[in-house]
């Protein structure tokens, strides 16, 4: 597919804008619709394209495996770790109240890291998943 | 008005395409059906105001998990085969199940119905003092993240749990080198 110059040069177009596209729902996600789920889903989406444009190869290298395996887990641990800082600072888990001074803030302080550790699991599980299963019948990898 | 008709011919669409899903042997079209059937999904949600939803619709239906049945077909064949009987029973079973379940919605209060008990428990707290309490103009985010936090990093820990099974599952092994016993 990498050789159709018309799916080469709209989905160079698309994927930038996907993947700001994506942030928007992450950092907006207090005031419009979105947030962590759907930014990380957002974020796979963009770089299976690029997989599916450009091949698993080279989306490998901009992403490596290494970094979508730690993704996976850091996700998880920064949810949780939202919750151990507000243990650590006299609260309950996952108390925001505590996290700031202002008990409000504490709460858009909270809710902003939680859906970040989201949006990183999310975006990591379903790009892994996306490349075990990508890289098992050597699908889409590069024609040498 | 324009909205209810929209709705409903949307929801005949998926109807028309969840048929042809379970009609068609060729497997390329069941996918792109489905996928197709994703984005009529999204449209529904978002007539029904609900771009939350309809987002991840969109992008997890008929994006990543149209691409994953793509990698799919291409491990398998691009072909159903035929069943081996007319599937006359599970078609009743299937009809059966589909009657008592229609059935089981007159039970449920109207669709909008302001009195219904889920309107009238938390949501009026979540309403009256969600935005004094978060600081989140956004309700579906403070209840997510704040009021249900929870319940969303219990969400969170099934999304890595089912990732890491799908690594343990489908992970490539290094292929034995010739000579090695090992299957």
């Amino acid at each position: 597919m990498n050789r159709d110059i018309i799916l080469r040069v709209v989905s160079k177009l698309l994927i930038p804008i996907a993947l700001i596209f994506a942030l928007y729902v992450q950092f907006h996600g207090e005031l419009g619709p979105g947030g962590g789920f759907q930014a990380g889903v957002i974020i796979a989406a963009a770089m299976v394209l690029h997989a599916l444009i450009f091949g698993l190869a080279a989306a490998r290298a901009l992403v490596p495996e290494w970094l979508v395996e730690t993704m996976v887990a850091l996700g998880v641990l920064v949810y949780a770790g939202v919750g151990v800082a507000g243990l650590l600072l006299g609260g309950n888990f996952l108390d925001y109240f505590v996290l700031a001074r202002d008990p409000a803030y504490g709460q858009m302080r909270g809710i902003f890291w939680v859906e970040v550790g989201v949006a990183i699991s999310v975006s990591g599980v379903m790009l892994k998943i996306f490349y075990v299963f990508a890289g098992r019948g050597r699908a889409l990898d590069d024609k040498p | 008005m324009t909205e209810t008709l929209a709705v409903g011919a949307l929801l005949a669409l998926l109807v028309a395409t969840a048929i042809a899903i379970a009609r068609l042997r060729n497997l390329f079209a069941v996918v792109a059906l489905t996928g197709a059937y994703s984005f009529l999904m999204a449209a529904v949600l978002t007539a029904l105001d609900a771009a939350d939803v309809a987002m991840t619709e969109a992008a997890v239906g008929a994006g990543i998990s149209t691409v994953l049945f793509l990698g799919a077909l291409h491990l398998t064949g691009a072909l159903e085969a035929k069943p081996a009987q007319r599937p006359l029973i599970p078609l009743l079973v299937v009809i059966g199940a589909g009657i008592l379940v229609v059935y089981g919605t007159y039970g449920l209060p109207g669709f909008n119905d302001p009195a219904a008990p889920i309107h009238t428990h938390v949501v009026p707290r979540y309403l009256q003092d969600g935005p004094r309490e978060t600081g989140i103009p956004n309700m579906v985010t403070a209840v997510l993240a704040s009021y249900r936090g929870y319940d969303t990093l219990g969400e969170t820990t099934v999304v890595f749990t089912a990732g890491i099974a799908v690594i343990a599952l489908l992970r490539r092994r290094r292929r034995p080198k010739d000579g090695e016993g090992k299957r």
